[in-house]
């Protein structure tokens, strides 16, 4: 069995509403500090297969197939072996 | 002609039911999202609202649904394809439409009227605006700032794809026109071939006089004329 974490950020240059929105609050508070943030998706996968490679090439196709708009979005996955 | 409105769950089929069956008075099938029922019809619709709950991203989830898929092979034989409100995202995620949508710029969900400058009036859907009109159709989404890149933007321009723009009254395409940040004021795009047309304003909501306005209707008759002359001609099968 594996497991994959996968990450999915905004590609360089995409505005982020969301993160621009947070960053105003936190700002706010007096963490004057923070410059930036930005926002994402994390997702976690449990796999059953015995085989690292066929894995990875599973939770590849279901990132470009659903879970990432590639058109907006980036994404970069670690992948483990965990017990059954 | 044989109309048929996609029911994602979640979506508001029923209103665009409603502009064939009852404003109309046309033929029309609602089809449900988990089969491949497009068999047989002439132009298939995705209304607005919130499929699947909207989950993962806006029309995500109803992009990769059975009826989906094979809105693909359709569309890909020249089937006529029309995508509102949430029925365009699904047709960006699904790939049918070049580009996709983001969380309107301003964080806010805007729901009033808009004006349009229409850009392209040789669709099967557009027939009956001229080229340059403004038009104003209502609005009802947080997320329709509609994204692509500069290279995609200059290939839309370049091939017409770029059917609605916001405007303002007098049909100027400003940023102040723009209610959702929407790169280039696009309202509404359609593939290549011209055959899929999605957009986020709501033609369905502005189809008879007691709504104060009609503009939309002029989209769905566009279809009809379109048809009829295609059986005229002997392109299409009468019935």
């Amino acid at each position: 069995m594996f497991e994959a974490s996968i990450y999915v950020t905004l590609k360089k240059g995409i505005l982020d509403p969301d993160g621009k929105a947070i960053k105003q609050r936190i700002s706010s508070l007096g963490f004057e500090q923070v410059k930036e943030i930005s926002t994402g998706k994390y997702f976690l996968l449990k796999v059953n297969s015995q085989d690292r490679t066929a894995a990875e090439q599973e939770v590849r196709q279901i990132c470009d197939k659903i879970l990432v708009n590639l058109v907006l979005e980036d994404y970069t996955f670690e992948l483990r072996e965990v017990e059954r | 002609m044989k109309f048929g409105v996609v029911n994602y769950p979640g979506s508001n089929a029923a209103d665009c039911y409603y502009i064939f069956d009852r404003v109309l008075g046309h033929p029309v099938s609602m089809i449900m999202s988990e089969e491949r029922g497009l068999d047989g019809l002439d132009c298939v619709v995705l209304p607005g609202g919130f499929s699947y709950g909207d989950y993962l991203r806006a029309g995500a989830l109803a992009g990769i649904a059975p009826v989906t898929e094979q809105l693909a092979e359709y569309a890909e034989q020249g089937g006529l394809v029309l995508g509102i409100g949430n029925g365009f995202q699904v047709l960006l995620e699904a790939g049918l439409l070049p580009g996709a949508v983001r969380r309107n710029k301003n964080l806010l969900f805007r729901c009033h009227d808009v004006f349009l400058r229409v850009d392209n009036n040789a669709l099967p859907f557009t027939g009956n605006y001229s080229k340059g009109e403004i038009i104003s159709f209502p609005i009802a989404h947080g997320q329709g700032n509609y994204y692509i890149d500069e290279q995609g933007l200059a290939q839309l321009e370049q091939k017409s794809q770029i059917v609605f723009r916001y405007c303002t009254a007098e049909g100027q395409v400003i940023p102040a026109a723009n209610p959702n940040g929407s790169v280039g004021n696009i309202a509404g795009v359609c593939s290549e071939q011209g055959n899929v047309f999605g957009l986020m304003p709501h033609p369905e909501r502005c189809t008879e006089e007691i709504l104060g306005n009609t503009a939309g209707l002029r989209l769905f008759l566009s279809i009809l004329d379109w048809w009829g002359i295609r059986q005229q001609e002997g392109v299409v099968a009468h019935g």
